[in-house]
């Protein structure tokens, strides 16, 4: 089914991404790699999950409104989605050069948007800016292989703390305007069911190791 | 006058008592260390801290002696302030404190985790590596970045190395359990499902110990430690692949007591070939906790005037290594 002609565009941490055609659609194959450093069994059960995850997640959340890649086929043999080509790049790389309203906005959409996932009941369970993609107007959400169909309090709250992790580790400058505004839009898309989130978030926050407040 | 520095550093925040002398050229004078053992269970704070308190004196001598060296040629002391167990550290800081008002010389409180990077780049010449320290008490993925070594993915609960010693005594394996439990795991055959936990960046060990230790009953042995190595050591390397794709970086170093594993050696080497990466391993006197490593960063602090007067020398059990600023990487 692959196209002998897709090249690769990304070695991931996961998977291996090619851009090319599939049924005269500019599309990308997400092949998930075998690891040599792991155990067989423990590699095909973590790769056929994985896959078989992020395809329904994917569908799901484009249902609930939220920007994802068009899922077109599904290989559990060779681990592989075939998928919509999305243009763009991580936002990782422009949050650098953005001004504190555009990142104020951008962030305020990403909340907004995690929100709508949440409140149709999948986390996305990596949520890092290296996972959403900024095409001129539009974000898209990508990589939901660690998501899970779930509305329970811990699930949430840890998404919304890697998000909030990966803003101080990554984009140390504008992080208190980037969280800030993601909460600003996850809140409003949430409601008031966004409080008990928020209070969750600090208490895994407070699990973690030597954290002010830890029990 | 002689423009080399000495510095004598004293570790003291777990199991070790820690003293070495270093030069301010790299090299390591003397690394002499004290281990508290439990005689059952883990380790009990009180009992390490007195373990400590005996050690110090003769600890230090011998460090002072091999390095041929008199408290008087120092140029600082330095200790490790945090994180780390109370009692000890109070010890630690005390015997420091100690020493600093004898000799007269800057006291220099150092970050225990920023120690065992700052001892690797040091030994490994690698200026800039994505670090994956892992040891009894901490399991942290870091890179520098803006002035601060910053977490990329670290345990939510229990070190990993931890999550193994627990469970090498389980199986009534003596201190230290870890080539043991490797040892039987080279002869485990079958792969036995326990829980994976990754969530984004971090690991989670606590539900994966549990699992473990129920199975302990009715499991084969060689086969239970073979499946809890896999999938312990498969948690970190997934993490630091995720961490080497999202920095970029050049390097990995290993560091931290569990660096010494041979299997997590070669986990992490091949994670690193497929993404060109170069793999160092901290030496295996410098890998666990020991007083050179925080000699060496006192060194490097106190080049940027980070020493502190005894009064305001407070230990930091929960000191959290991406608090703390590292100008000299500036």
């Amino acid at each position: 089914m692959a196209e002998l002609t897709a090249a690769l565009i990304k070695k991931g941490a996961e998977a291996e991404l090619y851009r090319g055609t599939w049924l005269g659609y500019d599309a990308v194959f997400k092949r998930r790699v075998r690891k040599e450093y792991r155990n067989p069994d423990l590699d095909l059960f973590i790769r056929g999950s994985r896959t078989s995850l992020e395809s329904k997640l994917l569908a799901e959340a484009r249902r609930n409104g939220v920007p994802t890649p068009v899922v077109f086929f599904i290989d559990l043999q060779s681990f592989e989605i075939i998928m919509s080509y999305v243009p763009g790049s991580p936002i990782k790389n422009v949050i650098p050069c953005m001004a504190d309203a555009e990142v104020q906005q951008r962030f305020t959409e990403i909340g907004e948007m995690v929100g709508r996932m949440h409140k149709g009941g999948l986390v996305h369970g990596d949520l890092t800016t290296s996972n959403i993609i900024v095409d001129g107007k539009k974000v898209f959400f990508i990589d939901f292989g660690l998501g899970e169909r779930t509305v329970e309090l811990e699930a949430r709250g840890v998404d919304i703390h890697l998000m909030r992790r990966a803003l101080e580790s990554s984009h140390h400058r504008v992080s208190k305007i980037a969280y800030a505004s993601f909460i600003g839009g996850y809140s409003r898309i949430m409601g008031k069911a966004a409080e008990d989130v928020l209070a969750r978030v600090d208490a895994i926050r407070r699990r973690g190791r030597y954290v002010d407040g830890e029990r | 006058m002689s423009s080399v520095q000495y510095v004598l550093g004293i570790e003291c925040t777990a199991h070790t008592f820690g003293c070495g002398v270093i030069s301010s050229e790299g090299r390591v004078l003397s690394n002499s260390k004290s281990e508290y053992t439990p005689k059952t269970g883990g380790i009990h704070p009180r009992e390490a801290s007195q373990h400590h308190a005996a050690a110090a004196p003769s600890t230090i001598k011998d460090a002072l002696k091999a390095s041929g060296l008199a408290l008087s040629d120092m140029g600082a002391i330095a200790f490790s302030a945090g994180p780390g167990l109370g009692p000890c550290l109070r010890t630690g800081a005390t015997v420091a404190r100690m020493l600093s008002l004898l000799a007269c010389k800057p006291l220099v409180p150092v970050n225990h985790c920023i120690g065992h990077i700052e001892i690797g780049r040091m030994v490994t010449n690698e200026d800039d590596p994505l670090v994956v320290y892992v040891s009894g008490g901490n399991t942290i993925v870091s890179a520098y970045s803006d002035g601060r070594y910053r977490i990329f993915g670290e345990t939510l609960d229990i070190a990993l190395g931890n999550c193994l010693d627990t469970f090498a005594r389980a199986l009534g394996l003596q201190h230290p359990g870890v080539p043991k439990l490797e040892a039987l795991a080279n002869e485990g055959k079958n792969f036995i499902p326990l829980p994976y936990v990754v969530k984004g960046q971090d690991m989670s060990y606590s539900g994966l110990l549990t699992t473990a230790m129920r199975k302990a009953e009715s499991c084969d042995r060689h086969d239970l430690s073979l499946s809890l190595l896999e999938v312990a050591y498969g948690m970190l390397a997934e993490v630091t692949e995720r961490a080497l794709a999202h920095t970029e970086k050049p390097t990995v170093l290993l560091t931290g007591g569990v660096a010494r594993s041979v299997r997590l050696q070669r986990i992490l080497a091949s994670v690193c070939k497929e993404h060109s990466a170069k793999f160092f391993v901290v030496p295996p006197d410098l890998a666990g906790d020991n007083g050179a490593m925080i000699a060496w960063t006192g060194y490097v602090a106190l080049k940027e005037g980070l020493d502190v007067d005894i009064g305001s020398s407070y230990i930091k059990p929960k000191w959290r290594m991406d608090e703390v600023e590292v100008p000299w990487r500036n």
